[in-house]
């Protein structure tokens, strides 16, 4: 049976991680080389790398630090922050990523997700989505579903995009996306769930796996967010935090609930 | 040396790696002449079958079916195991192999496509290819068509209805999943190969 995917997020600044999973026992909790080995081996279905960087003369540092993370790394690695043009596609392809994930660069010119996958192929071509409920009036009623509407927001959450977010994952998809990221803005940091409502909207409104992301604060909530939300997969950040001493325990959690997961892998 | 074939469809970075990480020599090559001298080939693909068409005018294609013959060990990944097809649905001029007969088919209404993620397998005792591997394996998909069950079927996926995940007969094999990104399963069935 398809299983439902843990993926491991690593937020990474100038070469270091500054938020991620927490995990015992491990040399240097900073490296993301480190730590992206040592979540694939307990269990993470997949692993992420956010390049969180402010200053473009990081690309080089990243680079480097993706080539490193590749290449001991044998599960599907995603990376993304700051790719904006298919030639920084390109480069972080050639350094051992699997799959690229785009957001801003993505709302401001939504033909880079077709000429990625053009290249790459869809598989390689993840749209993040930072999605943020809001008052219907303000964007297209015809989108709104329940009477729920959620609007997508660029520079890391800073910036609302004028656009549905409902609507912009049709777009996403249409034009070449292999997978959705959806981040609630207004769950991410509280730990009180998932927003099941918005990754059940985008999730039954699209064929592509969408990955839900923000608000976990348990085990349950990623119980709620599979069976309710029909998300494919979960992005787990500060997985210590949740009362869970390892991924393993997370999965095996699910699959005592029900949720088919890979475990033991 | 092992040739891992270039023709032009997606990353290559990765199957590279793996093979590397096992300790074996290995090249990406778009060469027709490197691949006709190849120890072992390997065939990757990621995205649309049409881009197979570029194997058969770029002479690649008459390269891999006189190493076959030869009994050079083959392994097609994803879309590499699709092209040892007749065909496929996705692009019906384009012309595959015919080592497996019928034509890559769409998944069913019924489930999201593509399939993207882990599923498990279950596998045939007299697989080469899974030799060590526990019963029950996971490894990791991702793909929008499938071949079907054929009289080489070695590993069966269930994901709306019984598909092939993996086809082996005498040195030619394929596998539909991605054995570079399934962990140390993944790794165990690539060694496997690499080590005929």
């Amino acid at each position: 049976m398809l299983t439902k995917r843990i993926i491991a997020c690593l937020d990474v600044d100038a070469g270091r991680v500054v938020k991620g999973v927490q995990f015992e026992n491990l040399r240097d909790a900073g490296d993301p080389a480190e730590l992206a080995k040592a979540h694939s081996l307990s269990g993470a279905d997949e692993i992420v790398l956010l390049d969180i960087s402010a200053a473009h003369q990081e690309r080089t540092t990243l680079l480097e630090t993706v080539r490193r993370a590749a290449a001991q790394l044998f599960v599907p690695f995603t990376v993304g922050g700051g790719i904006r043009t298919l030639e920084d596609a390109a480069a972080v392809f050639a350094a051992g990523a699997d799959k690229i994930s785009i957001n801003s660069a993505a709302l401001a010119d939504p033909t880079l997700i077709t000429r990625i996958a053009g290249r790459f192929g869809s598989q390689a071509v993840v749209v993040a989505i930072d999605a943020k409920r809001v008052n219907a009036k303000r964007i297209d009623a015809q989108h709104g579903e329940n009477g729920m509407q959620w609007e997508a927001f660029t520079r890391g959450g800073r910036t609302p995009a004028g656009r549905d977010a409902l609507a912009w994952a049709r777009e996403a998809e249409s034009r070449g996306a292999g997978e959705i990221l959806l981040t609630s803005m207004d769950r991410d940091g509280t730990a009180a769930g998932f927003d099941c409502d918005l990754t059940q909207a985008i999730a039954d409104a699209v064929r592509i796996p969408v990955i839900a992301s923000g608000g976990a604060g348990g085990a349950e909530h990623f119980v709620d967010v599979f069976r309710d939300g029909h998300a494919d997969a979960a992005l787990a950040a500060s997985i210590f935090h949740y009362g869970l001493t390892s991924l393993g325990d997370l999965k095996q959690r699910l699959g005592s609930r029900g949720i088919p997961v890979r475990w033991p892998c | 040396m092992i040739a891992i074939v270039d023709y032009g469809a997606g990353n290559l970075v990765s199957v590279k790696k793996a093979i590397d990480w096992l300790g074996y020599q290995c090249a990406i090559t778009s060469n027709p002449a490197q691949v006709a001298k190849a120890a072992k080939i390997i065939l990757p693909g990621v995205g649309h079958f049409a881009s197979t068409a570029a194997l058969a005018s770029s002479g690649l294609r008459d390269a891999i079916s006189a190493a076959i013959a030869n009994r050079v060990p083959f392994l097609g990944i994803c879309v590499g195991m699709q092209w040892m097809c007749d065909g496929s649905q996705e692009s019906p001029e384009t012309t595959g192999l015919g080592l497996l007969p019928g034509q890559c088919e769409r998944f069913p209404e019924a489930v999201k496509s593509p399939h993207v993620g882990w599923n498990d397998l279950e596998v045939s005792a007299s697989s080469v290819l899974f030799r060590g591997v526990p019963a029950m394996p996971f490894v990791y998909f991702t793909h929008s068509f499938r071949v079907p069950a054929t009289a080489m079927t070695v590993a069966y996926c269930e994901y709306g209805g019984k598909f092939s995940a993996a086809v082996e007969r005498d040195h030619v094999f394929g596998v539909q999943f991605h054995p570079e990104k399934s962990g140390e399963i993944g790794l165990k069935v690539l060694e496997n190969f690499c080590s005929l």
